[in-house]
Protein backbone atom coordinates (compact mmCIF):
# COMPACT_ATOMS: atom_id res chain seq x y z
CA UNK A 1 0.00 0.00 0.00
CA UNK A 2 1.06 3.55 -0.73
CA UNK A 3 0.93 5.90 2.00
CA UNK A 4 1.32 9.83 2.12
CA UNK A 5 2.39 11.47 5.71
CA UNK A 6 2.14 15.20 6.56
CA UNK A 7 4.84 15.99 8.69
CA UNK A 8 3.87 19.37 10.53
CA UNK A 9 6.88 21.62 11.29
CA UNK A 10 6.61 24.84 12.62
CA UNK A 11 9.94 27.06 12.44
CA UNK A 12 12.11 24.14 11.77
CA UNK A 13 11.10 21.47 14.56
CA UNK A 14 9.07 18.85 14.02
CA UNK A 15 6.32 18.19 16.14
CA UNK A 16 6.40 14.94 18.28
CA UNK A 17 2.98 13.42 16.83
CA UNK A 18 4.08 14.26 13.30
CA UNK A 19 7.15 11.95 14.03
CA UNK A 20 4.82 9.66 15.59
CA UNK A 21 2.81 9.87 12.11
CA UNK A 22 5.49 9.33 10.35
CA UNK A 23 6.42 6.01 11.92
CA UNK A 24 2.86 4.73 11.75
CA UNK A 25 2.52 5.35 7.90
CA UNK A 26 5.72 3.78 7.83
CA UNK A 27 3.83 -0.21 9.31
CA UNK A 28 0.84 1.06 7.43
CA UNK A 29 2.80 0.55 4.91
CA UNK A 30 4.12 -2.67 4.66
CA UNK A 31 5.66 -4.11 1.63
CA UNK A 32 4.70 -0.86 0.02
CA UNK A 33 5.70 2.87 -0.19
CA UNK A 34 5.70 6.28 2.54
CA UNK A 35 6.18 9.59 0.90
CA UNK A 36 6.72 12.27 3.42
CA UNK A 37 5.81 15.95 2.71
CA UNK A 38 7.04 18.64 4.72
CA UNK A 39 5.58 22.24 3.95
CA UNK A 40 7.00 25.79 5.09
CA UNK A 41 9.77 27.70 5.26
CA UNK A 42 13.63 25.61 4.94
CA UNK A 43 11.26 22.71 4.11
CA UNK A 44 13.78 21.14 2.25
CA UNK A 45 16.59 21.90 4.78
CA UNK A 46 14.30 20.15 7.76
CA UNK A 47 13.57 17.27 5.55
CA UNK A 48 16.48 15.63 5.83
CA UNK A 49 15.58 15.22 9.80
CA UNK A 50 13.23 12.82 9.14
CA UNK A 51 15.13 10.43 6.72
CA UNK A 52 15.88 8.02 9.61
CA UNK A 53 12.62 7.09 9.94
CA UNK A 54 11.63 5.20 7.39
CA UNK A 55 10.30 6.90 4.40
CA UNK A 56 11.09 6.21 0.93
CA UNK A 57 11.35 9.09 -0.07
CA UNK A 58 10.73 12.83 0.77
CA UNK A 59 8.87 16.00 -1.09
CA UNK A 60 9.29 19.40 0.28
CA UNK A 61 7.73 22.27 0.00
CA UNK A 62 8.70 25.56 0.01
CA UNK A 63 6.79 28.78 -0.79
CA UNK A 64 6.64 32.49 0.09
CA UNK A 65 2.68 31.67 0.56
CA UNK A 66 3.54 29.37 2.73
CA UNK A 67 5.82 30.31 5.33
CA UNK A 68 3.38 30.57 7.51
CA UNK A 69 0.73 27.82 8.45
CA UNK A 70 -3.01 28.49 6.70
CA UNK A 71 -5.77 26.08 6.15
CA UNK A 72 -6.23 27.23 2.26
CA UNK A 73 -2.64 27.33 1.26
CA UNK A 74 -1.65 24.20 3.06
CA UNK A 75 -4.51 21.87 1.93
CA UNK A 76 -3.93 23.37 -1.68
CA UNK A 77 -0.24 22.37 -1.36
CA UNK A 78 -1.02 18.78 0.01
CA UNK A 79 -4.05 18.40 -2.57
CA UNK A 80 -1.48 18.63 -5.48
CA UNK A 81 0.88 16.45 -4.22
CA UNK A 82 -1.98 13.73 -3.46
CA UNK A 83 -3.19 14.21 -7.02
CA UNK A 84 0.35 13.44 -8.41
CA UNK A 85 1.14 10.84 -5.94
CA UNK A 86 -2.25 8.86 -5.85
CA UNK A 87 -1.60 7.24 -2.40
CA UNK A 88 -4.03 4.99 -0.51
CA UNK A 89 -4.15 6.67 2.57
CA UNK A 90 -2.61 10.23 4.22
CA UNK A 91 -1.90 10.40 7.41
CA UNK A 92 -1.11 13.84 9.69
CA UNK A 93 -0.33 14.37 13.31
CA UNK A 94 -3.86 15.20 15.06
CA UNK A 95 -2.64 18.79 16.63
CA UNK A 96 -4.57 21.78 16.09
CA UNK A 97 -2.70 22.32 12.38
CA UNK A 98 -4.00 18.81 11.35
CA UNK A 99 -7.12 18.57 12.80
CA UNK A 100 -7.83 22.11 11.15
CA UNK A 101 -6.04 20.79 7.61
CA UNK A 102 -7.26 17.10 7.35
CA UNK A 103 -11.04 18.09 7.03
CA UNK A 104 -10.39 20.77 4.14
CA UNK A 105 -8.14 18.53 2.87
CA UNK A 106 -11.16 15.62 2.83
CA UNK A 107 -13.42 17.97 1.54
CA UNK A 108 -11.57 19.22 -1.21
CA UNK A 109 -10.86 16.16 -2.83
CA UNK A 110 -14.49 14.65 -1.90
CA UNK A 111 -13.30 11.29 0.56
CA UNK A 112 -14.16 11.08 4.51
CA UNK A 113 -11.29 11.71 7.28
CA UNK A 114 -10.98 9.62 10.30
CA UNK A 115 -10.11 12.30 13.21
CA UNK A 116 -8.01 11.52 16.03
CA UNK A 117 -7.81 8.02 15.82
CA UNK A 118 -5.43 5.65 18.01
CA UNK A 119 -5.38 2.37 15.71
CA UNK A 120 -4.82 1.91 12.44
CA UNK A 121 -5.16 -1.21 10.00
CA UNK A 122 -6.50 -2.29 6.73
CA UNK A 123 -9.83 -3.63 6.16
CA UNK A 124 -9.26 -5.41 2.81
CA UNK A 125 -7.88 -2.25 0.92
CA UNK A 126 -9.81 0.03 2.97
CA UNK A 127 -8.42 2.19 5.89
CA UNK A 128 -9.98 1.47 9.09
CA UNK A 129 -9.46 2.80 11.97
CA UNK A 130 -10.35 2.82 15.70
CA UNK A 131 -11.44 6.09 18.03
CA UNK A 132 -12.32 7.66 21.13
CA UNK A 133 -16.04 8.73 20.90
CA UNK A 134 -18.08 10.20 23.45
CA UNK A 135 -15.05 11.87 25.46
CA UNK A 136 -13.61 8.51 25.74
CA UNK A 137 -16.35 6.52 26.92
CA UNK A 138 -16.68 4.27 24.11
CA UNK A 139 -14.55 3.21 20.97
CA UNK A 140 -15.64 2.91 17.39
CA UNK A 141 -13.89 1.08 14.86
CA UNK A 142 -15.02 2.84 11.63
CA UNK A 143 -13.54 2.11 7.71
CA UNK A 144 -13.25 5.01 4.88
CA UNK A 145 -14.71 3.96 1.50
CA UNK A 146 -12.71 6.85 -0.18
CA UNK A 147 -9.99 6.98 -1.82
CA UNK A 148 -7.03 8.00 -0.59
CA UNK A 149 -8.46 7.18 3.37
CA UNK A 150 -7.45 9.81 5.53
CA UNK A 151 -6.64 10.30 8.93
CA UNK A 152 -5.66 12.51 11.86
CA UNK A 153 -3.47 10.91 14.24
CA UNK A 154 -3.95 11.07 18.50
CA UNK A 155 -0.93 12.60 19.74
CA UNK A 156 0.80 9.78 22.19
CA UNK A 157 -1.41 6.86 20.61
CA UNK A 158 1.18 5.99 18.48
CA UNK A 159 4.90 4.50 18.74
CA UNK A 160 7.90 6.50 17.50
CA UNK A 161 10.66 4.53 16.41
CA UNK A 162 14.18 5.37 16.98
CA UNK A 163 15.87 6.81 13.81
CA UNK A 164 17.64 4.88 11.65
CA UNK A 165 20.66 7.26 10.62
CA UNK A 166 21.73 4.92 7.61
CA UNK A 167 18.32 5.36 6.04
CA UNK A 168 19.23 7.79 3.67
CA UNK A 169 15.88 8.20 0.91
CA UNK A 170 15.92 11.03 -1.62
CA UNK A 171 14.49 14.65 -0.73
CA UNK A 172 13.42 16.31 -3.30
CA UNK A 173 11.30 19.24 -4.06
CA UNK A 174 7.89 19.16 -5.59
CA UNK A 175 6.86 22.01 -7.67
CA UNK A 176 4.15 23.90 -6.53
CA UNK A 177 2.56 27.35 -7.29
CA UNK A 178 0.19 29.35 -5.31
CA UNK A 179 -1.24 33.14 -5.51
CA UNK A 180 -1.82 35.64 -2.49
CA UNK A 181 -5.39 35.23 -3.81
CA UNK A 182 -6.03 32.07 -2.87
CA UNK A 183 -5.46 32.62 0.75
CA UNK A 184 -8.11 34.32 2.44
CA UNK A 185 -7.38 33.47 6.23
CA UNK A 186 -4.26 33.97 6.94
CA UNK A 187 -2.08 34.13 10.43
CA UNK A 188 -1.34 37.84 11.28
CA UNK A 189 0.98 37.46 14.50
CA UNK A 190 1.56 34.64 16.63
CA UNK A 191 2.96 34.67 20.27
CA UNK A 192 4.89 32.05 21.68
CA UNK A 193 4.63 30.28 24.80
CA UNK A 194 8.14 31.03 27.78
CA UNK A 195 11.05 28.43 25.88
CA UNK A 196 11.49 25.70 27.27
CA UNK A 197 7.73 24.92 28.25
CA UNK A 198 6.65 21.77 28.07
CA UNK A 199 3.19 21.40 26.13
CA UNK A 200 0.68 19.25 27.82
CA UNK A 201 -0.61 16.95 24.62
CA UNK A 202 3.00 16.25 24.25
CA UNK A 203 4.12 15.90 28.14
CA UNK A 204 5.19 12.59 29.30
CA UNK A 205 4.07 13.85 32.66
CA UNK A 206 1.44 15.91 33.76
CA UNK A 207 0.63 17.53 37.01
CA UNK A 208 -2.74 18.96 37.26
CA UNK A 209 -4.51 20.87 40.21
CA UNK A 210 -8.36 21.67 40.61
CA UNK A 211 -10.30 23.23 42.78
CA UNK A 212 -8.30 22.20 45.97
CA UNK A 213 -5.89 24.17 45.15
CA UNK A 214 -7.86 26.80 46.49
CA UNK A 215 -5.81 29.89 44.78
CA UNK A 216 -3.48 31.05 41.51
CA UNK A 217 -0.86 31.54 44.07
CA UNK A 218 -1.16 28.05 45.43
CA UNK A 219 -0.40 26.39 41.83
CA UNK A 220 3.89 27.20 42.33
CA UNK A 221 3.71 24.49 44.43
CA UNK A 222 2.56 22.79 40.98
CA UNK A 223 4.62 24.04 39.34
CA UNK A 224 7.76 23.49 41.52
CA UNK A 225 6.88 19.55 41.59
CA UNK A 226 6.35 19.47 37.65
CA UNK A 227 9.52 21.36 37.15
CA UNK A 228 11.53 18.48 39.39
CA UNK A 229 9.63 15.76 36.87
CA UNK A 230 9.87 17.60 33.86
CA UNK A 231 6.56 17.68 33.67
CA UNK A 232 3.68 19.98 32.32
CA UNK A 233 0.96 21.86 34.15
CA UNK A 234 -2.91 20.99 33.57
CA UNK A 235 -6.18 22.22 35.34
CA UNK A 236 -9.51 21.21 35.84
CA UNK A 237 -12.18 23.14 34.47
CA UNK A 238 -13.11 24.80 38.26
CA UNK A 239 -9.24 26.21 38.77
CA UNK A 240 -9.99 27.67 35.00
CA UNK A 241 -13.11 28.82 35.63
CA UNK A 242 -11.92 30.42 38.82
CA UNK A 243 -9.68 32.15 36.87
CA UNK A 244 -6.32 30.53 38.67
CA UNK A 245 -5.04 29.03 34.96
CA UNK A 246 -5.70 29.76 30.87
CA UNK A 247 -7.98 28.61 29.36
CA UNK A 248 -5.10 26.28 27.38
CA UNK A 249 -4.18 24.64 30.41
CA UNK A 250 -7.65 22.56 31.01
CA UNK A 251 -7.84 18.95 30.97
CA UNK A 252 -11.25 17.35 30.13
CA UNK A 253 -14.05 17.08 27.65
CA UNK A 254 -13.93 20.81 26.92
CA UNK A 255 -10.37 21.16 27.45
CA UNK A 256 -7.30 19.09 26.11
CA UNK A 257 -7.38 15.40 26.27
CA UNK A 258 -3.69 14.12 27.38
CA UNK A 259 -2.34 10.85 27.17
CA UNK A 260 1.27 10.98 29.47
CA UNK A 261 2.37 8.19 31.34
CA UNK A 262 1.81 9.50 34.19
CA UNK A 263 -0.85 11.71 35.60
CA UNK A 264 -1.13 13.45 38.71
CA UNK A 265 -3.93 14.39 39.99
CA UNK A 266 -4.23 17.35 42.90
CA UNK A 267 -7.05 18.43 44.75
CA UNK A 268 -9.49 17.33 41.80
CA UNK A 269 -12.55 15.15 42.76
CA UNK A 270 -12.62 12.91 39.08
CA UNK A 271 -15.96 14.68 37.69
CA UNK A 272 -16.72 12.39 34.23
CA UNK A 273 -15.90 15.84 32.04
CA UNK A 274 -12.65 15.68 33.62
CA UNK A 275 -12.22 11.76 32.97
CA UNK A 276 -12.59 12.33 29.68
CA UNK A 277 -9.48 13.93 29.10
CA UNK A 278 -6.93 12.06 30.95
CA UNK A 279 -8.53 8.20 31.76
CA UNK A 280 -6.26 7.20 28.87
CA UNK A 281 -2.70 8.04 30.49
CA UNK A 282 -0.50 5.24 31.58
CA UNK A 283 -0.73 5.49 35.38
CA UNK A 284 -2.52 7.67 37.15
CA UNK A 285 -2.05 9.00 40.64
CA UNK A 286 -4.75 10.92 43.01
CA UNK A 287 -3.85 13.04 45.83
CA UNK A 288 -7.16 14.24 47.47
CA UNK A 289 -8.17 14.62 51.24
CA UNK A 290 -11.51 13.12 50.90
CA UNK A 291 -11.42 9.18 50.67
CA UNK A 292 -14.26 9.12 48.79
CA UNK A 293 -13.37 11.19 45.88
CA UNK A 294 -14.22 9.66 42.67
CA UNK A 295 -10.86 10.40 40.83
CA UNK A 296 -9.91 7.40 43.54
CA UNK A 297 -11.53 4.82 41.45
CA UNK A 298 -9.60 4.83 38.65
CA UNK A 299 -6.05 6.33 40.41
CA UNK A 300 -3.35 3.70 40.22
CA UNK A 301 -2.04 4.97 43.31
CA UNK A 302 -3.79 7.65 46.09
CA UNK A 303 -2.66 9.42 48.44
CA UNK A 304 -5.63 10.57 51.00
CA UNK A 305 -4.33 13.90 52.70
CA UNK A 306 -4.04 17.73 51.95
CA UNK A 307 -2.33 18.68 48.77
CA UNK A 308 -0.47 21.57 50.38
CA UNK A 309 1.71 18.76 52.61
CA UNK A 310 1.60 16.36 50.64
CA UNK A 311 2.78 18.06 47.01
CA UNK A 312 5.90 19.92 48.86
CA UNK A 313 6.97 16.49 50.42
CA UNK A 314 6.97 14.87 47.28
CA UNK A 315 8.92 17.31 45.49
CA UNK A 316 11.59 17.47 47.85
CA UNK A 317 11.55 13.23 48.40
CA UNK A 318 11.85 13.54 44.20
CA UNK A 319 14.57 16.19 44.49
CA UNK A 320 16.44 13.81 46.87
CA UNK A 321 15.88 10.85 44.78
CA UNK A 322 18.27 12.57 41.77
CA UNK B 1 -25.53 41.12 9.57
CA UNK B 2 -26.90 38.23 8.85
CA UNK B 3 -25.38 35.38 10.98
CA UNK B 4 -26.19 31.70 10.85
CA UNK B 5 -25.29 29.08 13.46
CA UNK B 6 -24.84 25.37 12.95
CA UNK B 7 -25.71 23.39 16.19
CA UNK B 8 -26.31 19.61 16.74
CA UNK B 9 -28.23 17.94 19.43
CA UNK B 10 -25.44 15.87 21.81
CA UNK B 11 -26.20 13.64 24.61
CA UNK B 12 -25.62 15.26 28.08
CA UNK B 13 -22.01 14.97 29.30
CA UNK B 14 -23.33 13.03 32.16
CA UNK B 15 -24.50 10.39 30.60
CA UNK B 16 -23.88 6.56 30.77
CA UNK B 17 -23.55 5.81 26.90
CA UNK B 18 -24.45 1.65 26.15
CA UNK B 19 -23.77 -0.12 22.91
CA UNK B 20 -27.00 -1.57 21.48
CA UNK B 21 -27.32 -5.24 20.31
CA UNK B 22 -26.48 -4.60 16.79
CA UNK B 23 -22.89 -3.23 18.41
CA UNK B 24 -23.13 -0.40 15.73
CA UNK B 25 -25.14 2.11 17.19
CA UNK B 26 -25.56 3.51 20.84
CA UNK B 27 -28.53 3.15 22.92
CA UNK B 28 -30.44 5.88 22.44
CA UNK B 29 -33.90 5.77 24.93
CA UNK B 30 -32.62 6.63 28.06
CA UNK B 31 -29.75 8.79 27.01
CA UNK B 32 -30.82 12.61 28.10
CA UNK B 33 -30.00 15.16 24.83
CA UNK B 34 -29.06 18.95 25.08
CA UNK B 35 -27.28 21.32 22.96
CA UNK B 36 -23.87 20.94 21.95
CA UNK B 37 -22.05 22.81 24.87
CA UNK B 38 -19.26 24.52 22.30
CA UNK B 39 -22.47 25.44 20.32
CA UNK B 40 -23.80 27.13 22.95
CA UNK B 41 -20.57 29.64 22.59
CA UNK B 42 -21.21 29.44 18.97
CA UNK B 43 -25.10 30.95 19.48
CA UNK B 44 -23.72 33.44 22.26
CA UNK B 45 -21.45 35.12 19.95
CA UNK B 46 -24.22 35.64 17.30
CA UNK B 47 -26.30 37.04 20.32
CA UNK B 48 -23.70 39.15 20.82
CA UNK B 49 -22.26 40.41 17.32
CA UNK B 50 -26.53 40.91 16.66
CA UNK B 51 -26.83 43.33 19.46
CA UNK B 52 -23.95 45.00 18.78
CA UNK B 53 -24.34 45.29 14.93
CA UNK B 54 -28.06 44.47 14.01
CA UNK B 55 -28.88 41.69 11.95
CA UNK B 56 -30.52 38.48 12.12
CA UNK B 57 -29.41 35.09 13.77
CA UNK B 58 -30.51 31.64 11.88
CA UNK B 59 -29.52 28.13 13.55
CA UNK B 60 -29.88 25.33 11.91
CA UNK B 61 -29.61 21.18 12.40
CA UNK B 62 -29.13 18.21 10.48
CA UNK B 63 -30.81 15.71 12.41
CA UNK B 64 -33.92 13.70 13.26
CA UNK B 65 -37.27 15.17 14.52
CA UNK B 66 -35.69 14.95 18.12
CA UNK B 67 -32.50 17.14 16.94
CA UNK B 68 -35.02 20.08 16.97
CA UNK B 69 -35.28 20.30 20.54
CA UNK B 70 -31.26 21.67 19.93
CA UNK B 71 -33.30 24.49 17.98
CA UNK B 72 -35.69 25.35 20.67
CA UNK B 73 -32.98 25.96 23.03
CA UNK B 74 -30.96 28.22 20.86
CA UNK B 75 -34.03 29.97 20.00
CA UNK B 76 -34.98 30.47 23.83
CA UNK B 77 -31.50 32.20 24.00
CA UNK B 78 -32.44 35.01 21.13
CA UNK B 79 -31.87 33.34 17.91
CA UNK B 80 -34.32 34.82 15.45
CA UNK B 81 -34.98 31.49 13.35
CA UNK B 82 -34.14 28.11 12.73
CA UNK B 83 -34.34 25.87 9.81
CA UNK B 84 -34.46 22.28 10.59
CA UNK B 85 -32.52 20.57 7.72
CA UNK B 86 -33.96 16.42 7.15
CA UNK B 87 -31.69 14.50 5.80
CA UNK B 88 -31.21 10.73 5.44
CA UNK B 89 -27.90 10.20 6.39
CA UNK B 90 -25.05 7.91 8.77
CA UNK B 91 -23.54 10.83 11.25
CA UNK B 92 -20.34 8.76 11.22
CA UNK B 93 -19.78 10.94 8.46
CA UNK B 94 -18.66 14.35 8.39
CA UNK B 95 -18.26 14.99 4.85
CA UNK B 96 -22.33 14.28 4.92
CA UNK B 97 -23.56 16.48 6.93
CA UNK B 98 -21.04 18.98 5.36
CA UNK B 99 -22.95 18.47 2.39
CA UNK B 100 -26.58 18.92 3.79
CA UNK B 101 -25.84 22.02 5.46
CA UNK B 102 -23.79 23.22 2.56
CA UNK B 103 -26.93 22.42 0.66
CA UNK B 104 -29.57 24.26 3.30
CA UNK B 105 -26.85 27.45 3.28
CA UNK B 106 -26.47 28.68 -0.24
CA UNK B 107 -30.03 29.89 -0.31
CA UNK B 108 -29.52 31.72 3.14
CA UNK B 109 -28.00 35.46 2.91
CA UNK B 110 -24.87 34.90 5.40
CA UNK B 111 -21.83 37.11 6.21
CA UNK B 112 -20.87 34.72 9.09
CA UNK B 113 -21.36 31.17 10.10
CA UNK B 114 -20.40 30.37 13.25
CA UNK B 115 -20.19 26.56 14.90
CA UNK B 116 -18.62 24.56 17.84
CA UNK B 117 -14.99 23.47 17.87
CA UNK B 118 -16.73 19.93 18.27
CA UNK B 119 -19.60 17.91 19.29
CA UNK B 120 -19.14 16.21 21.91
CA UNK B 121 -21.07 13.20 20.57
CA UNK B 122 -18.80 11.86 17.78
CA UNK B 123 -16.02 14.46 18.97
CA UNK B 124 -14.77 14.56 15.15
CA UNK B 125 -14.38 18.75 15.44
CA UNK B 126 -14.78 18.73 11.17
CA UNK B 127 -18.20 19.25 10.02
CA UNK B 128 -16.99 23.34 9.98
CA UNK B 129 -14.39 23.17 8.30
CA UNK B 130 -15.41 21.03 5.70
CA UNK B 131 -18.79 23.09 5.44
CA UNK B 132 -16.45 25.96 4.31
CA UNK B 133 -14.17 24.24 1.75
CA UNK B 134 -17.82 23.14 0.39
CA UNK B 135 -19.33 26.85 0.40
CA UNK B 136 -16.04 27.60 -1.08
CA UNK B 137 -15.42 30.12 2.39
CA UNK B 138 -11.90 30.79 4.61
CA UNK B 139 -12.35 29.15 8.19
CA UNK B 140 -11.34 29.41 11.17
CA UNK B 141 -10.78 26.87 14.36
CA UNK B 142 -11.13 26.92 17.82
CA UNK B 143 -11.43 30.59 18.34
CA UNK B 144 -10.83 32.00 21.94
CA UNK B 145 -11.70 35.30 20.85
CA UNK B 146 -13.52 37.11 17.89
CA UNK B 147 -13.53 40.74 16.18
CA UNK B 148 -15.44 41.42 13.47
CA UNK B 149 -14.99 44.55 11.48
CA UNK B 150 -16.40 45.55 7.77
CA UNK B 151 -15.77 42.78 5.82
CA UNK B 152 -13.23 40.68 7.82
CA UNK B 153 -12.67 39.29 11.24
CA UNK B 154 -9.81 38.20 13.72
CA UNK B 155 -9.98 35.74 15.84
CA UNK B 156 -7.18 34.53 18.36
CA UNK B 157 -6.77 30.95 18.55
CA UNK B 158 -4.67 28.73 21.01
CA UNK B 159 -2.18 26.16 19.95
CA UNK B 160 0.80 23.85 21.27
CA UNK B 161 3.09 26.55 20.32
CA UNK B 162 1.54 29.41 21.56
CA UNK B 163 -1.20 32.00 20.13
CA UNK B 164 -1.96 32.62 16.72
CA UNK B 165 -4.34 35.77 15.57
CA UNK B 166 -6.26 34.95 12.52
CA UNK B 167 -7.41 37.76 9.52
CA UNK B 168 -10.02 36.43 7.36
CA UNK B 169 -12.07 37.81 4.82
CA UNK B 170 -16.03 37.26 5.20
CA UNK B 171 -18.47 35.88 5.00
CA UNK B 172 -16.26 32.91 7.04
CA UNK B 173 -16.79 29.90 8.97
CA UNK B 174 -15.58 30.24 12.17
CA UNK B 175 -15.73 27.66 15.34
CA UNK B 176 -16.09 28.34 18.93
CA UNK B 177 -13.73 26.95 21.85
CA UNK B 178 -14.50 27.94 25.19
CA UNK B 179 -13.01 30.66 26.61
CA UNK B 180 -14.81 33.15 23.87
CA UNK B 181 -17.83 33.97 25.85
CA UNK B 182 -19.71 33.40 28.58
CA UNK B 183 -23.17 31.88 27.10
CA UNK B 184 -26.08 33.36 28.68
CA UNK B 185 -29.21 30.73 29.95
CA UNK B 186 -32.50 31.33 28.40
CA UNK B 187 -34.84 33.74 30.31
CA UNK B 188 -38.51 32.64 31.24
CA UNK B 189 -39.47 35.13 28.41
CA UNK B 190 -37.06 33.88 26.21
CA UNK B 191 -38.65 29.92 26.35
CA UNK B 192 -41.97 31.29 25.89
CA UNK B 193 -41.33 33.15 23.18
CA UNK B 194 -38.87 30.58 21.47
CA UNK B 195 -42.49 28.45 21.84
CA UNK B 196 -44.12 30.70 19.24
CA UNK B 197 -41.45 30.68 16.93
CA UNK B 198 -41.59 28.80 13.80
CA UNK B 199 -39.10 26.24 12.65
CA UNK B 200 -38.44 26.00 9.25
CA UNK B 201 -37.94 22.68 7.41
CA UNK B 202 -35.82 21.63 4.14
CA UNK B 203 -34.99 18.43 2.97
CA UNK B 204 -31.35 17.75 1.53
CA UNK B 205 -29.86 15.07 -0.17
CA UNK B 206 -26.47 15.11 1.76
CA UNK B 207 -24.82 12.66 -0.54
CA UNK B 208 -24.03 9.00 0.19
CA UNK B 209 -22.04 7.57 3.51
CA UNK B 210 -18.52 6.92 2.99
CA UNK B 211 -17.82 5.76 6.64
CA UNK B 212 -18.62 2.22 7.68
CA UNK B 213 -19.14 1.32 11.42
CA UNK B 214 -17.53 -1.80 11.81
CA UNK B 215 -18.17 -2.20 15.34
CA UNK B 216 -18.56 0.05 18.76
CA UNK B 217 -16.75 -1.41 21.86
CA UNK B 218 -15.84 -0.13 25.59
CA UNK B 219 -12.82 0.83 26.75
CA UNK B 220 -10.25 -1.71 29.19
CA UNK B 221 -12.44 -0.50 32.26
CA UNK B 222 -9.48 0.96 34.53
CA UNK B 223 -8.88 -0.44 38.17
CA UNK B 224 -7.71 2.05 40.07
CA UNK B 225 -8.35 2.37 44.04
CA UNK B 226 -4.88 1.55 45.58
CA UNK B 227 -5.11 4.23 48.05
CA UNK B 228 -0.93 3.98 49.86
CA UNK B 229 -1.61 5.49 52.84
CA UNK B 230 -2.89 9.11 54.31
CA UNK B 231 -0.97 12.25 54.30
CA UNK B 232 2.72 12.86 54.24
CA UNK B 233 3.44 9.25 55.51
CA UNK B 234 2.20 7.68 52.31
CA UNK B 235 5.10 9.80 50.56
CA UNK B 236 8.14 7.37 50.28
CA UNK B 237 5.29 4.95 49.26
CA UNK B 238 4.38 6.54 46.46
CA UNK B 239 7.74 7.40 45.19
CA UNK B 240 9.00 3.82 45.69
CA UNK B 241 5.99 2.60 43.65
CA UNK B 242 6.21 4.71 40.77
CA UNK B 243 9.91 4.39 40.59
CA UNK B 244 9.96 0.59 41.13
CA UNK B 245 6.68 -0.79 40.02
CA UNK B 246 5.21 1.14 37.39
CA UNK B 247 8.70 2.46 36.20
CA UNK B 248 7.52 5.65 35.45
CA UNK B 249 10.35 7.82 37.04
C1 LIG C 1 -20.45 20.40 29.55
C2 LIG C 1 -19.43 20.31 30.62
C3 LIG C 1 -18.09 20.22 30.26
C4 LIG C 1 -17.10 20.13 31.24
N1 LIG C 1 -15.79 20.03 30.86
C5 LIG C 1 -14.83 19.87 31.81
C6 LIG C 1 -13.45 19.72 31.45
O1 LIG C 1 -13.08 19.75 30.27
N2 LIG C 1 -12.55 19.54 32.45
C7 LIG C 1 -12.89 19.51 33.77
O2 LIG C 1 -12.01 19.34 34.62
N3 LIG C 1 -14.18 19.67 34.13
C8 LIG C 1 -15.15 19.87 33.19
N4 LIG C 1 -16.44 20.07 33.59
C9 LIG C 1 -16.70 20.32 35.02
C10 LIG C 1 -16.79 19.09 35.89
O3 LIG C 1 -18.12 18.61 35.88
C11 LIG C 1 -16.39 19.43 37.34
O4 LIG C 1 -17.22 20.45 37.81
C12 LIG C 1 -14.93 19.85 37.51
O5 LIG C 1 -14.07 18.92 36.87
C13 LIG C 1 -14.59 19.93 38.97
O6 LIG C 1 -13.28 20.38 39.15
P1 LIG C 1 -12.46 19.98 40.48
O7 LIG C 1 -12.32 18.51 40.56
O8 LIG C 1 -11.22 20.78 40.46
O9 LIG C 1 -13.37 20.57 41.63
P2 LIG C 1 -14.26 19.83 42.71
O10 LIG C 1 -15.18 18.85 42.09
O11 LIG C 1 -14.82 20.89 43.57
O12 LIG C 1 -13.21 18.99 43.53
C14 LIG C 1 -12.22 19.54 44.34
C15 LIG C 1 -11.56 18.38 45.05
O13 LIG C 1 -10.47 18.86 45.81
C16 LIG C 1 -10.43 18.17 47.04
N5 LIG C 1 -9.73 19.06 47.98
C17 LIG C 1 -10.16 20.25 48.49
N6 LIG C 1 -9.22 20.78 49.29
C18 LIG C 1 -8.16 19.92 49.28
C19 LIG C 1 -6.90 19.90 49.92
N7 LIG C 1 -6.49 20.91 50.71
N8 LIG C 1 -6.10 18.84 49.72
C20 LIG C 1 -6.50 17.81 48.92
N9 LIG C 1 -7.66 17.78 48.29
C21 LIG C 1 -8.50 18.82 48.48
C22 LIG C 1 -11.86 17.90 47.40
O14 LIG C 1 -11.95 16.76 48.24
C23 LIG C 1 -12.47 17.64 46.02
O15 LIG C 1 -12.46 16.26 45.70
C24 LIG C 1 -17.46 20.14 32.62
C25 LIG C 1 -18.79 20.23 32.97
C26 LIG C 1 -19.78 20.31 32.00
C27 LIG C 1 -21.22 20.38 32.42
N1 LIG D 1 -25.86 17.50 12.44
C1 LIG D 1 -25.41 18.75 12.54
N2 LIG D 1 -26.24 19.80 12.30
C2 LIG D 1 -25.79 21.08 12.40
N3 LIG D 1 -24.55 21.40 12.76
C3 LIG D 1 -23.69 20.40 13.02
C4 LIG D 1 -24.07 19.04 12.92
N4 LIG D 1 -23.00 18.28 13.24
C5 LIG D 1 -22.00 19.14 13.53
N5 LIG D 1 -22.41 20.42 13.40
C6 LIG D 1 -21.64 21.66 13.66
O1 LIG D 1 -20.26 21.36 13.57
C7 LIG D 1 -19.63 21.51 14.85
C8 LIG D 1 -18.55 20.46 15.01
O2 LIG D 1 -19.13 19.18 14.96
P1 LIG D 1 -18.32 17.86 14.59
O3 LIG D 1 -17.56 18.15 13.35
O4 LIG D 1 -19.37 16.82 14.40
O5 LIG D 1 -17.44 17.59 15.78
C9 LIG D 1 -20.76 21.44 15.86
O6 LIG D 1 -20.40 22.09 17.06
C10 LIG D 1 -21.87 22.14 15.09
O7 LIG D 1 -21.69 23.54 15.13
Amino acid sequence: MKVLVFAEQREGEFRKAAIEACCEGRRLSTGGDLTVVVIGKGAYGVARNLCGFGPDKILSIDHPLLEQYSTEGYAMALDAVIRSEKPDAVLMAGTSMGRDLAPRLGARLGVPVLADVVQLSWQDTKLSAVRPIYSGKLFTKIASLGRPGIATTRPKAFPAAVPDPTHQPPVSVFPFEISAGDIHARVSQTQSEAEGAIELTEADIVVSGGRGLKSNENFVLLEQLARTLGAAVGASRAAVDAGWRGHGDQVGQTGKVVSPTLYIACGISGAIQHLAGMTSSKVIVAINKDPEAPIFKIADYGIVGDVFEVVPALTEALKAMK
Amino acid sequence: MNILVCVKQVPDTESTVRIAADCKTIQSQDLNFVLNPYDEYAIEEALRLKEARGGEVTLLTVGSEEAKKSLRTGLAMGADKALHVVCNHNHQDSLATARALADAIKGLPHDLILCGKQAVDDDQAQVPIMLAELLGLPSVSAAVKLEIKDGSATARREIETGVEIVETSLPAVITAHKGLNEPRYPSLKGIMMAKKKEIGEVNCAGGTDQVETIELCYPQPRVGGKILGEGVAAVPALVKALHEEAKVI
